[in-house]
């Protein structure tokens, strides 16, 4: 039994649910992300957020997997300032949902001034409507002075409590700095950009498993939406307790999201 | 409460016996790359000197230096080390690896 806290189920089949549900999956949770192209108006956000919040938890719970959501614009969508507010205008409508577990995924890309401008605008949103918060941090060559300069931005913010905070897709140059300042954090699993199941396993022996999961992040790029199940394989052959792999993989994540009030594992397959 | 990290259940033997192939492939495939970018045709821009190429080599030769972390290390050293933002994103994506990188840098040295 396992949690993907991390997959983009918008841009997968049907057929991967009902695979992640044979390996033993039983909850997700799905970051609003960047879609592969720039939506044209606050609308196609509103469809969108329609989808995770309606469509995807219906799909999931075909299967017995219970769906979950955190809502945001994506910083790769946030170069535009005032077409970025106008987005997050239409947030707060959707945070009454039951399956809505914060503001996220947030952070950085290229890291631009407007970038920072609209996440800090995202913080905001989480302290007004009292919501814990999913950070993205920024790809390869950006995400060592993104990571750091995100979590500037939230403490110089000073309302949210680190431990109400998870900072995702860290690695070996950042999950020490992330933990380290209270943070939570996730290692994303993927193919070639970011953490392989035998580098996540390298980094829980070396910097423990406290405040830290795994996730596929399984989107419609190059990804494994089986990549959890795929390092809990990794850790079992290298000899590691079942409990040391439940709890990345099952123990923290609901810890986490448990936080919300808002988290659940008991869906019953609806087909 | 905080645990101590799981250590590691495997010994050094094996270690090798479980990985070895599996990274004898992946020394393989960058000789490999490494051919191919000297047989493919030169370009105005000599494509020998590309910044990834170069970060490439500096990562190369730190594998070897016997120091430990080499992860963190390579991906430091693959790093933007400025700290302020930027005024404007150029694009979306990203390269893999910091376009002012030159061989001599210092991986850790940041600048504003």
């Amino acid at each position: 039994m396992y949690i993907d806290p991390h997959v983009h189920m918008v841009s997968r089949t049907t057929d991967d649910y009902q695979r992640m549900a044979l390996a033993g999956c039983v909850a997700i949770t799905e970051p609003a992300f960047w879609a592969g192209y720039d939506r044209s108006s606050p609308q196609g956000f509103h469809d969108y957020f329609s989808v995770l919040t309606d469509t995807e938890p219906k799909r999931a719970a075909q299967y017995g997997i219970a769906h979950h959501t955190w809502l945001c614009i994506n910083p790769k969508e946030a170069e535009d300032p005032v077409f970025a507010r106008e987005v997050l205008e239409i947030i707060p409508e959707f945070l009454k949902c039951e399956s809505v577990l914060g503001i996220g995924e947030i952070g950085l890309n290229k890291n631009s001034r407007n970038e920072l401008e609209i996440l800090e605008a995202h913080l905001q949103l989480a302290a007004d409507h009292d919501q814990m918060v999913l950070v993205h941090t920024p790809h390869l060559e950006d995400k060592r002075k993104g990571t750091r300069l995100i979590m500037d931005a939230i403490k110089n913010h000073g309302v949210l409590d680190p431990n109400r905070v998870l900072i995702d897709h860290v690695e070996e140059h950042t999950v020490r700095e992330v933990l380290d300042r209270g943070y939570w954090a996730g290692m994303t699993l993927y193919p070639d950009t970011k953490c392989t199941p035998q580098r996540a396993a390298d980094i829980f022996e070396m910097h423990g498993t406290d405040r830290l999961w795994i996730n596929s992040a399984g989107d419609w790029g190059p990804s494994d939406p089986l990549a959890v199940p795929k390092c809990r394989d990794e850790m079992r052959r290298r000899g590691h307790l079942e409990a040391t792999i439940r709890k990345v993989s099952f123990d923290n994540p609901l810890e986490f999201l448990s936080q919300t009030g808002r988290f659940r594992i008991d869906v019953q397959p609806t087909r | 409460m905080s645990t101590s990290p799981p250590p590691l259940p495997l010994n050094r033997h094996a270690v090798v016996d479980r990985y070895f192939l599996e990274h004898r492939a992946k020394v393989l495939d960058l000789a490999a790359f490494l051919d191919r970018v000297d047989r493919a045709k030169p370009d105005a821009a000599d494509s020998n000197r590309d910044f990834r190429l170069d970060s490439l080599r500096g990562a190369i030769a730190l594998l070897l230096d016997g120091e430990p972390e080499r992860a963190k290390r390579v991906l430091d050293l693959m790093s933007d080390p400025s700290t302020e933002p930027i005024a404007a994103a150029p694009m979306k994506g990203a390269t893999g690896a910091w376009e002012g990188f030159k061989p001599d840098s210092t991986p850790e040295k940041e600048t504003g």
